[in-house]
């Protein structure tokens, strides 16, 4: 290392030039850095932001500039009945889904905590479901949840005998509802299994020992020392699943298009067909933009969860 | 606990015996066999989806004759469809080249932010930190409206450049976070070194920081990858004509027609589409496993 160092020390000093010497100027420097990202998270991020807010309270339409119209979309949507469909939809989606996820997840990651043989081949399999393309596993899920050839379906019809007719689990509304539910559980437990299994593992084996020696018992040592310890990582755990939950968009596009009768629209999906679909931009902003008081709510959320952690952990460890 | 926390490994190989409390019937029960439930409900979707791309189409419309769990006579016949009948070798090539363009664009952009919020420390650094997070928090479904008026506006409707340029406003404040990380564990006192022996910043980066970054530079460089592989609603909106869309975009607009769906090529089309970043994934999964887990604890 000091060889390396010493040798373009020598080069240097054979020849300063000003351009070495301007990037080596702390604050230009700094400048250039940050310059790249900064601009391009300017450019596409905070700008549209600031443009999709300003859209919401215009009634621009594709290929005409709209005016101003104050809040006369939002009023809109206040009396549209598919607007609060969605609304409806997207709070149960996230609910169950996000319960289902963190049940589920929780238990597979504490499962995983265990040792047995071929740990990690098991851990790099369970990730499939989150690594492959959510569009092209939703498809699959489209497949098997087919009217006529639904697996599912002969299963319990032809091998177990417990059904005499086909599930049409697409077909009628609240069993669209939760297949779609259920493919997004089945997409969000290896994320929730692995980011709490690396949560699990940082949990001082000595805390256990000592709380065996006082006698607790297992559900006592999950209670009141593991899910204690693992609330931090949960916090920001689950407000990342709700907000990337309550904003999903492809599942739902994917497999049932908001179908059947508009009873499977989530707000994201419904954005997409009035915005671009229908080219109603001012309108479809209007409804991505209503998605913005539940973001912020579940963003404090996180704040407080990591608020506690430095608590928690002291200030010494950041 | 920032000592039991260094080495959490060696501790959690010690705890299952300190905690020999399971006989062998009752670990089968309590650990075996939810586990094998789970393995099998989160590949199952994969089995089905590989199964049928190589059915005929014979023998996906009749259980009753087959056994529709294996096939018996096994055909090629969706997947030459798909590469010779269709544009999937083109929707392939515009996705690699989208997921490539944009990933190297934000390991760019990332590497020298998270450099200089890391180690070129200047004050209000951690607003910086904490406004590239808060980036990450903005997602895709409520900027894909007003993002496809400012793509029309730059004259890039319909080009993969769009996507390119767009994927990386979540890239960026992911490969962000977890290089500050990855940064933060490179010992500053080698930089102290390279300072007082007369190196510039620059030659630092390169030099000393970067060489030392490169498992974490592989992380986010894969994890950017399979993101912009993935990636499907800004494709939707901002790409219209079928040659220029990407793999996801393309089996569900294009192969999905009229009302009798061809489920041999629609699954064939999802394997393949599958297998390059799976493949990638199995090529790198402990970057994989340390870039996610890294990404929630920072």
């Amino acid at each position: 290392m000091s060889v390396t160092a010493l040798s373009t020390h020598g080069a240097m000093a054979r020849q300063p030039s000003w351009l070495v010497r301007l990037f080596d100027y702390k604050p230009f420097l700094i400048v250039m850095c940050l310059a790249p990202a900064i601009g391009l998270l300017t450019v596409f991020l905070t700008y549209p932001l600031g443009l999709g807010i300003w859209l919401a309270f215009t009634d621009t339409t594709i290929g005409r500039r709209g005016t101003y119209v104050g809040l006369e979309n939002f009023q809109y949507l206040l009396t549209d009945p598919l607007w609060w469909n969605a609304v409806f939809y997207s709070v149960v989606y996230t609910g169950v889904a996000t319960f289902g996820k963190f049940a589920l997840g929780f238990w597979l990651a504490l499962l995983l905590n265990n040792h047995f043989p071929f740990k990690s081949l098991l851990r790099a399999i369970i990730l499939l479901p989150w690594i492959v393309p959510t569009v092209l596993s939703a498809l699959a899920f489209w497949w098997i949840y087919d009217p006529q050839f639904s697996i599912i379906s002969y299963l319990l019809v032809d091998v177990l005998h417990w059904r005499s007719s086909n599930i049409d689990f697409l077909g009628s509304p609240w069993p669209a509802r939760f297949s779609l539910i259920a493919a997004n559980i089945w997409r969000g437990i290896p994320f929730v299994a692995i980011s709490l299994l690396a949560g699990l593992q940082t949990i001082s084996p000595s805390l256990y020992e000592a709380a065996m020696l006082d006698g607790a018992s297992a559900w006592q040592r999950f209670r009141y020392i593991t899910f204690p310890m693992m609330m931090p990582i949960l916090a920001i755990v689950m407000t990342f699943s709700i907000i990337f939950t309550f904003t999903d968009f492809q599942l739902v596009y994917a497999i049932t298009r908001g179908g059947p009768v508009n009873s499977t629209h989530l707000l994201a999906t419904l954005a997409f067909q009035r915005g671009i679909a229908g080219g109603e931009l001012g309108e479809g902003a209007a409804i991505a933009v209503s998605m913005i008081p539940f973001l912020v709510f579940a963003t404090l959320f996180s704040y407080f969860g990591l608020a506690r952690r430095k608590w928690q952990q002291g200030e010494a460890n950041d | 606990m920032t000592d039991t926390v260094a080495q959490p490994t060696a501790d959690a190989k010690a705890a299952p015996d300190t905690m020999a409390w399971d006989s062998g019937l009752r670990r089968l029960m309590m650990i075996y066999l939810p586990l094998g439930c789970f393995v099998l409900i989160l590949l199952f979707p994969f089995y089905w989806m590989a199964i049928t791309s190589f059915k005929p189409n014979a023998e996906l419309m009749n259980y009753k004759d087959n056994n529709p769990f294996w096939i018996s006579s096994p055909t090629l016949a969706h997947i030459k469809h798909l590469l010779f009948n269709t544009a999937y070798p083109r929707w392939l090539t515009t996705t690699m080249l989208v997921a490539v363009g944009s990933t190297t664009l934000s390991l760019i952009a990332s590497t020298l932010a998270a450099y200089a919020i890391e180690r070129l420390r200047f004050r209000g650094s951690p607003y910086v930190g904490l406004g590239i997070y808060l980036a990450y928090l903005v997602p895709p479904s409520i900027l894909f409206i007003p993002l496809a008026t400012v793509v029309v506006q730059f004259g890039l409707f319909d080009s993969p450049l769009a996507l390119i340029l767009v994927y990386p406003t979540f890239l960026v404040p992911f490969c962000t976070w977890l290089l500050i990380g990855y940064f933060k564990s490179i010992p500053y006192e080698l930089e102290e070194c390279a300072l007082v022996d007369g190196a510039t910043r620059l030659q630092i980066l390169r030099r000393i920081t970067l060489p030392l970054a490169v498992p974490g530079l592989i992380s986010a460089g894969i994890f950017s990858f399979t993101l912009s592989w993935n990636e499907f609603i800004y494709a939707l909106a901002f790409i219209q004509s079928g040659a220029n869309k990407t793999v996801p975009v393309a089996i569900l607009t294009e192969l999905v027609t009229g009302d009798v769906y061809q489920w041999g090529a629609l699954m064939a089309g999802s394997l393949l589409g599958s297998l390059p970043v799976a493949i990638f994934y199995s090529l790198f999964v402990d970057y994989y496993v340390s870039s996610l887990t890294g990404a929630v604890k920072e």
